[in-house]
């Protein structure tokens, strides 16, 4: 149901939308369409879940929100995205994805947690293993330290014949 | 920053106004300006506490992506990052405290494209990079939800 147009207008949209009075318009430039049509299909684009989330998406470290944990853990796969699921609900998480385990590298749940400082997130981190009960399988926590890049994906430039899927 | 501009980062990270003048409909609800809340987005911009107005689409719905990890000698790192960074394809690249201590999300259109970058990585420096592409995503995202005490 949806066409290359609507693939080439998320990858502008996801790039960001100009800072002025009618950036719809603006961003129609581009893909000739109207506004009208823009808004349009960028609407039916959010009821279908292509857009996760369209709005202001700020740097957090800039505010202040340094400690930055990721924490992998080695889940059963037959509970993983129960898991997961359960996880995601709590206020605190910022990210949790499924990920392939490798020989190397053996955990399968991924989860980020975003504070202020090393100790709260600590803190965090444990109330959300008692509250899932996820003590009892084997972790890493990994905190960030340097930020080399952070960014959206420049999804128009690579992506003239994007896929779905 | 005063009040309506935290109001401005709270209330706007998602449902943003699919409307033709979605700054203007931002401006009342906020009872200020258009000019004020387009001067004020473009000003956090330039403080880096903005990237952008923008749409966050769900990992692999356009084209393929994977984060990968490497192993790099402390050393070597600050080199080896900012050649990675210089691929378009990657829009992460962070440092983490662990073995494998560095870590960067690379998009691109084709698993054939993507992979002709992890082995440019692998072969320029000389590291194995491990690719861990996403099985599922089990968050639903609201936004990043901001502590205004301590800011």
């Amino acid at each position: 149901m949806f066409d290359a147009l609507d693939w080439q207008l998320l990858g502008l949209v996801a790039e960001g939308l100009p800072l002025c009075p009618r950036p719809y318009a603006q961003i129609g430039l581009g893909v000739s369409l109207t506004e009208a049509e823009v808004i349009a299909r960028l609407s039916a684009l959010q009821q279908h879940g292509l857009i996760k989330r369209l709005g202001i998406i700020v740097h957090h470290r800039q505010l202040g929100y340094r400690a930055n944990a990721m924490i992998v853990w080695d889940i059963p796969d037959d509970c993983v995205k129960k898991l997961g699921l359960k996880i995601s609900r709590c206020a605190f998480v910022t990210l949790c994805y499924q990920r392939p385990r490798l020989t190397e590298w053996p955990y399968n749940l991924y989860c980020m947690i975003h504070g202020k400082d090393r100790d709260t997130v600590l803190a965090q981190l444990a109330a959300l293993e008692t509250e899932c009960a996820l003590e009892q399988f084997d972790k890493q926590i990994l905190f960030s330290r340097r930020c080399f890049k952070q960014r959206g994906a420049l999804y128009s430039q690579s992506h003239q014949q994007a896929v779905h899927g | 920053m005063m009040d309506w501009q935290k109001r401005l980062l709270d209330d706007f990270q998602r449902d943003f106004p699919l409307s033709p003048t979605p700054y203007q409909d931002i401006a009342e609800r906020l009872g200020v300006t258009e000019a004020e809340v387009i001067g004020a987005l473009s000003d956090l911009q330039d403080r880096r506490f903005v990237s952008r107005i923008g749409a966050v689409i769900p990992p692999n719905q356009i084209g393929v992506s994977t984060l990968a990890a490497m192993a790099v000698p402390e050393a070597q790192l600050p080199t080896i990052a900012e050649f990675i960074n210089g691929f378009p394809e990657v829009n992460h690249n962070y440092e983490r405290e662990h073995r494998l201590n560095l870590w960067f999300v690379a998009v691109a259109s084709d698993a054939e494209h993507l992979q002709a970058v992890i082995a440019r990585i692998e072969r320029h420096t000389n590291f194995a990079v491990l690719q861990l592409p996403l099985l599922d995503d089990f968050f639903i995202d609201l936004g990043f939800k901001l502590d205004w005490r301590h800011v």
